[in-house]
Parts: structure tokens; C-alpha cells; sequence
């Protein structure tokens, strides 16, 4: 017998008797009050930085000012400028490694966490928004969920490769102090859109 | 000496614990430290109205997977087989190590990077693959530390908190070559980011664990702060994860609700910094998944015991638990300690893990902080009863136990036994507070021995 079968038999044989899946009801209905300077708080909290803005002029200034300070810059959202189209799926971390600030959009913010959830196809590469040294996102502020059951219930496609990204990496493994930008990005500025 | 057997030639879990607690300063400073995370972890759960909502859901919903998890099994190998991912099965440790060797050997690999799976730990992953030739690097900064010093992480979330900076400067002077006496974290912490970083780059196979393996869609979620999963996954050109067969869930908006507890109830962080949810290799990618049972399934026909295979890892009841606290986690001699280690190890080793469950006062913190509501303390006793009678308990435990049972159950025995035990306490001390006649003096100051029982007084005084 293989082990997938003796494996399989043994969970057969020992599991207790069906129970039903629970509804993913809460009787607790998600508050949906200042949804944008509430989201501006949670990222605040796991040190991001939120910027409330009209337009993306801001965002277009500051890549621009990245590159002209020499910076090698990765830039997957049209709206801001020329795309990095020698990014693609297979690009080597060799090439990647350089990478000193990541310009991405994400497809919607999660007010409770201050996560923003994003798909391979926004990333262009999978470690852009990790092997960068500091990530700029992108969403509207019409793009906001209440909380994580919203969040999923939101998602059409997960695609090969999707991830809920909250904040910059950070570790407090050396005594319990924080420290951000362990591996991943140093930094994480979210500009939220109005309008 | 304890009083609990150990077969495996280590200390037991009270004998490794008389050594942690000599050195008392860092004690407590490990106390202390693992408190503030649990106080951490009560801010956060209290932000959120709905959290015993969540918890009770989290449970259910385990429970429902756990009564049918072969079909969840098959559903998730058919759906991932068609996302292009390959599965394997592994019965047994030895078996997940071979699997993980073979895939390193086809390809002709020699080093790998590897981030945080307690599985592999419990697998003894590292030293199979390194007596193999291969080289094998953690990439969680913890775990790195650890690595470099050739021990173990003594809790599954945070697995150098039992270190200090000073101790990480010296291991990082050592392996790193970083200025000798600095130490402070971010410096550290730096230098290991340059470290990996080349590691990451440079590794053409990753090895990660899996939180949640989802059986509706064939996709699996791995959890980190660090974002050293992902670096080494995206970097490389075969990622293999390892997950237990207890970690499979049956929808993808189930992941709302384990999401919303697990970092909460870790570290107190509303969400883990990174929470990637693999589908598909990516182009040009192999990816793999070795599902591995090793002791899970006879676990799962423990009637008392299955629902410990509910747990997330959050190891919220480490941090909670006052013995964990003042005892360390090397003192579990296991890859998971802490109060969900000592119900999980007996029935991974009934023999060498029989001193786990009597590391408890049986104060049941660890049920109230539990996310997925496992009932571990009354596992806990439960344990000792199962251990006692497969005859894993000490002679003189037993002998003590019986003769207490024998005094408890007759009551003029027990007024009698009381009387002489006065008696004697006042007449030779120094016979009570012998350490040696009586551990239980250690650290402890006998009471006044009182002039009569409270029988006697009620009897003299009511009215």
C-alpha cells in the first residue's frame, strides 16, 4: 500500500463523525464609518504610511525624483508613467536585486488591517514588491473593505500568485524589538485616491 | 531527579528547567517578555467586538474539517495536481526527509534556503540533509540565529527569544564577522538582511511550511513578517512546502476567519505583514507539496486527543502559560513546546515525551487564549492518566499518589494523618524543610504549622 493510501485509510478509519461546516455568519454588522481615515490608522499602526491625495501627482513626483536621483526604479502602474516592461513573470532576482523603489497598484485596502490585497498580474514579478528596498502602492479610496470576510468575499480571481500585504517587513526576533525592513521592503507608502 | 520517566537521555522537562531558572535575572526577563506578548495579543483581540464570534467559527469550522479530512485531502491533491503543482505523501518523518532529498538530488542541487516550518523541525529536516551533503540555510532572522549557533528555536514563533542581543552580537561576530560588542538590533538586523539577501538570490530550491492549505481551490497560504518566504520562493527555481495533513481547510473565505486570529493572537498585529497565497508555480517554476502524517492520523482517532490537531500555531498558549514562561522552551526537548507541545509530543512518543504533561499547573489560560478553542489543560490531565496507565509514570509518583488517595478517602485516617503531621512539623523542621527529603521546600518557605485543624476550631466555635 502506498502512502498516500495507508495515509488516507488511517484518516478514514479514525475520524470522528461528520460535523457540518458552520455559517460564516457574525452577528456583529462591519462598522463602515470613515472608512479612509480609518485605513490611514491601521497602516499607521504596523508602520506604513497612508497618503490621502486628489490625484497621483505626488506619486508621478516622487518616482520621477527616484530615477533622477539615479535610483533604479520598477513602475507596474500606467497611470504614473512608462511601465518597467522588461519586468516579466521570469526575471531573475540577479537583475531584481537592485530594484530601490517598487511603484505597484493594488485591487482594494483592508480598513480593519491596513493590508492591501494584490494579484501576480499587478506585480508583474512575484518578488518585486519583497526584493525591493522601498514599495509604493497605489489603490482608490473607493477600494476600501471593511474587514477580511469582505475582503474575500471580494476576490474573483486569486490567480497563480496573490498576497495581502500589511505594512513593511519588520521583525522583532533580537529581544522582542521591532525592527523594519528585514527582508522585504524598508518602507511601504500607500497613496489612497479620492476622486 | 523528576519523577517522570524520560527515555530519550535527555533532561526532562523539570531537570532542564532547574537549569533554565538558575540563571534568575533572565528568567526573568523570558517572563516577563513573553507576558507582554500575551498583554499584546489581549489589546488586540479586544479591538475586535466580534473575537469569541470568531473563535467559536475558527473551532467549528476545524472541527468540520478534521470529520472529513481524507475527502478534503483528495479534493485538494485534485485541485492542486490541476493548478501544476505535484503532491507527495509521507508517512512518517523519515519518509518526508527522503522525499525532500530526492527532489534536491534529480535536479542535482547541493544547497537550499528554508523558512519557518515547525514541521521540518519536528522531521529533524536540517541534520538528515546536511549528513547528506546538502547545505541548508534558515531565513528567518530567529531561526538564523539559532541555526548559527547550533540549537533549536525554544518557542514556534519566536524561536530566539530565549537569547539576548549580546548573545545574538557574539553569534553574529562569530558567522558574520559584524563589530564585536554592538548590539544593537538594527545593526544586527541589518547585517543579516545582507547576509540572506545573497542566500535568497543565489538558492535555486525553497522550502517553506504551510498556515492553511485549501481544499476548494488547490492553493495553499504561508504567513511571515519578514517576507523571507516569499524572497526565497520567487527567487528560486523549485519551492517545496511541507504541511501536516491537519492544515487543509474547506473554502477560501474560511481564511477570513483564521486570518483575522492568528496574528492577533500571536503577537498581537492585526495581520501578518505578508500572507501569500500560492495557486501556480510560476513560469518556469516547479512547485511542490509533501503532505505528511506522521502520527496525525492515530491522533485524529484519539477521541480525547484529535482536537489538538485543530491548532493554527499561533503559540498565543506559550506566552500565556506560567510555566512555559519560566522554564523556556528547551526544556521541552521537542520541536514544539509550550502547553500545545506537551499534548502533541505523547502521541508522537508516548515514552519520551511522558514528563510533558506534568509541566502544567493545570490553570487552563492556555484554553482561554486558544483561537481555535482547544481544550488543553483538560488534554493535559487527561495525558497523565493515559501515561500512567501505559506505566510511564515514576514508581514513587505512584506510590505517592496512592497512599495520598488511600488517606483523602478515609476521614479519621485523615484527621489522624493531619494530627501527626502537625506534630511532627513542630517537633523536627528541619525534617520538613530538608530540600533534598522534600523538593517541594525548594524556593518555598514552609507555613507555621497550625496549633489544630480547621475541623477542630469549626467544631469549638460555631454557634
Amino acid at each position: 500500500m502506498s502512502s498516500r493510501e495507508k495515509i488516507l485509510s488511517t484518516i478514514t478509519a479514525n475520524k470522528p463523525a461528520l460535523v457540518a461546516a458552520p455559517e460564516l455568519v457574525l452577528s456583529v454588522v462591519a462598522d463602515r464609518e470613515n472608512m479612509v481615515a480609518r485605513y490611514v490608522k491601521a497602516l499607521e499602526v504596523i508602520a506604513g504610511k497612508a497618503v490621502v491625495v486628489k490625484n497621483l501627482d505626488s506619486a508621478i513626483e516622487d518616482l520621477n525624483a527616484t530615477r533622477a536621483a539615479g535610483h533604479y526604479v520598477v513602475n507596474t502602474v500606467s497611470a504614473l508613467g512608462p511601465l518597467s516592461d522588461e519586468v516579466t513573470t521570469d526575471t531573475h532576482a540577479d537583475t531584481l536585486e537592485p530594484v530601490y523603489k517598487a511603484f505597484l497598484s493594488a485591487e482594494f485596502g483592508v480598513v480593519e488591517n491596513g493590508a492591501v490585497w494584490m494579484t501576480e498580474s499587478q506585480m508583474q514579478n512575484r518578488l518585486v514588491p519583497f526584493i525591493c528596498q522601498h514599495l509604493v502602492i497605489c489603490i482608490h479610496a473607493t477600494d476600501l473593505v471593511a474587514n477580511m470576510h469582505e475582503a474575500y468575499d471580494r476576490i474573483s480571481d486569486m490567480e497563480g500568485y496573490g498576497l495581502f500585504l500589511a505594512g513593511p517587513s519588520k521583525t522583532a526576533d533580537i529581544e522582542q524589538s521591532l525592527v523594519i525592513g528585514a527582508h522585504g521592503a524598508r518602507s511601504l507608502v500607500v497613496y489612497v485616491v479620492e476622486g | 531527579m523528576s519523577d517522570v520517566i524520560n527515555g530519550k537521555g535527555v533532561l526532562s522537562h523539570a531537570d532542564a528547567a532547574e537549569v533554565f531558572i538558575s540563571d534568575e535575572p533572565r528568567t526573568d526577563w523570558h517572563d516577563e517578555t513573553l507576558w507582554f506578548v500575551r498583554s499584546k495579543r489581549d489589546k488586540a483581540s479586544l479591538q475586535v467586538p466580534e473575537w469569541e464570534e470568531l473563535r467559536s467559527l475558527a473551532s467549528a469550522i476545524k472541527d468540520h474539517s478534521l470529520s472529513n479530512l481524507d475527502n478534503y485531502l483528495k479534493e485538494f491533491e485534485e485541485k492542486a495536481t490541476a493548478n501544476g503543482i505535484r503532491i507527495h505523501w509521507a508517512a512518517d518523518a523519515g519518509e518526508h526527509n527522503q522525499i525532500i532529498l530526492d527532489i534536491l538530488k534529480k535536479h542535482g542541487f547541493s544547497k537550499m534556503v528554508k523558512s519557518k516550518s515547525m514541521l521540518t523541525e519536528e522531521c529533524h529536516l536540517n541534520p538528515f540533509l546536511e549528513k547528506n551533503g546538502i547545505e541548508v540555510v534558515d531565513t528567518d532572522l530567529g531561526e538564523r540565529i539559532v541555526q548559527f549557533r547550533q540549537e533549536t528555536p525554544s518557542h514556534i514563533v519566536l524561536p530566539a527569544i530565549h537569547l539576548k542581543k549580546q548573545d545574538v552580537s557574539d553569534t553574529f561576530h562569530e558567522h558574520l564577522g559584524t563589530e564585536k560588542g554592538n548590539n544593537d538590533p538594527q545593526y544586527l538586523t541589518e547585517a543579516a538582511r545582507g547576509h540572506l539577501r545573497e542566500k535568497f538570490i543565489s538558492s535555486p530550491l525553497a522550502l517553506t511550511g504551510v498556515n492553511f492549505a485549501i481544499a476548494e481551490t488547490g492553493g495553499f497560504v504561508v504567513c511571515t513578517n519578514e517576507g523571507n518566504a516569499d524572497m526565497g520562493v520567487h527567487a528560486a527555481s523549485v519551492h517545496i512546502a511541507c504541511m501536516g495533513v491537519e492544515k487543509i481547510i474547506p473554502r477560501a473565505k474560511d481564511l477570513a476567519v483564521f486570518l483575522r486570529l492568528l496574528a492577533r493572537s500571536a503577537t498581537g498585529q492585526p495581520i501578518t505583514t505578508y500572507s501569500s497565497h500560492f495557486h501556480k508555480p510560476r513560469r518556469g517554476q516547479e512547485m511542490h507539496v509533501v503532505i505528511v502524517d506522521n502520527g496525525r492520523s492515530r491522533q485524529l482517532g484519539r477521541a480525547d486527543f484529535r482536537n489538538s490537531l485543530k491548532c493554527i500555531r499561533c503559540a498565543a498558549c506559550f506566552n500565556t502559560c506560567p510555566v512555559y514562561r519560566r522554564s523556556g522552551g528547551h526544556s521541552y526537548h521537542t520541536a514544539v513546546a509550550g502547553p500545545i507541545g506537551a499534548i502533541l509530543n505523547p502521541n508522537l512518543d508516548m515514552k519520551a515525551n511522558a514528563d510533558l504533561p506534568f509541566a502544567s499547573t493545570l490553570c487552563g489560560s492556555c484554553s482561554n487564549v486558544c483561537p481555535v478553542k482547544i481544550d488543553i489543560h483538560e488534554q493535559l490531565w487527561k495525558w497523565r492518566q493515559v501515561l500512567a496507565e501505559e506505566g510511564h509514570v515514576a514508581p514513587s509518583k505512584k506510590v505517592a499518589m496512592k497512599g495520598l488517595a488511600f488517606i483523602f478517602s478515609s476521614p479519621a485516617l485523615f484527621r489522624f494523618a493531619g494530627r501527626v503531621g502537625r506534630k511532627m512539623m513542630r517537633a523536627f523542621p528541619g525534617l520538613m524543610n530538608n530540600k533534598k527529603m522534600n523538593p517541594w521546600y525548594k524556593q518555598r518557605e514552609m507555613p507555621e504549622a497550625p496549633a489544630q485543624s480547621f475541623r477542630d476550631w469549626f467544631k469549638e466555635n460555631k454557634t
